[in-house]
């Protein structure tokens, strides 16, 4: 029960702050509900969409992050699809991914630990070097 | 006008196959000789203007520049790789390579569904 997802929706641009709060207060009350945890949340602000959304052509993205179950999920993406004010959303998951950059930035450091023990003298700088010599 | 179609229809690679018609074993030497276009002159598929070698130093930019990862979100990044009309560009002009052409696709194309890069730019 640790899949982490990412949850990103697009809000109608004419929407007010409050109504948006409430939003979230109820997503986070699901995601609580059913044994979930909320990571983060980031509004993105407006930005202008790449294609006309439902007549729209700006929008306000909302980033969720978020740990819990695919049923989670399941409902999160429900309650969104029946909320009139949001005109897209994608969800994502994102702990398999974590964890392949996680391990590739411990190997990565651990071989910047080894060799700056061998040779202390600019190290960092012939670790970075040699990758790109041997292109 | 029956041997011009025989070179369209026929896939890659089976120059073996036209022994009956000699002449076409030269005139589809470029699509068909070689199994794909990447060991030997690629001018024949249009690469960079029907130049005869192209370029195939280009390095992987992920791969010198040692970035970690990508989604979706950095739009700047994943632009790079789209082109104008929004169109993924293909590896070989890039020279990006697999693993990060295939995770740049798939984040283009998730760009595309949340509305951060268009699918058609000028419908060109």
């Amino acid at each position: 029960m640790n899949r982490t997802y990412e949850l990103m929706f697009i809000v109608r641009p004419d929407m007010a702050e409050e109504e948006q709060d409430k939003l979230l207060s109820t997503l986070e009350a699901v995601v609580t509900s059913s044994g979930g945890q909320v990571k983060n949340v980031e509004r993105m602000g407006k930005r202008r969409l790449a294609y006309t959304v439902r007549r729209f052509n700006d929008g306000i993205y909302v980033l969720l992050t978020v740990e819990g179950s695919g049923g989670m999920v399941h409902e999160l993406e429900r309650r969104l699809r029946v909320t009139e004010p949001v005109i897209k959303f994608l969800t994502v998951r994102i702990d398999e991914t974590q964890k392949r950059i996680d391990k590739l930035k411990a190997i990565r450091d651990a071989k910047r630990r080894t060799s700056t023990a061998q040779t202390p003298a600019a190290t960092p700088e012939a670790a970075a070097d040699a990758p790109s010599v041997t292109v | 006008m029956a041997e011009e179609t025989k070179p369209v229809v026929s896939p890659a690679g089976e120059s073996g196959e036209r022994v009956d018609r000699g002449e076409r074993v030269d005139r589809g030497e470029c699509r068909t000789s070689r199994p794909y276009g990447q060991g030997g002159p690629g001018g024949a598929r249009d690469a960079g203007g029907g130049r005869k070698f192209f370029r195939r130093k280009k390095v992987c930019k992920f791969c010198t520049e040692k970035i970690d990862s990508f989604n979706y979100k950095d739009v700047r990044l994943l632009a790079q790789f789209v082109a104008e009309s929004g169109k993924i560009v293909p590896r070989r002009l890039t020279g990006v390579c697999t693993p990060h052409q295939r995770r740049l696709s798939a984040a283009i194309k998730q760009a595309r569904n949340i509305a951060l890069l268009p699918f058609a730019g000028r419908a060109s």
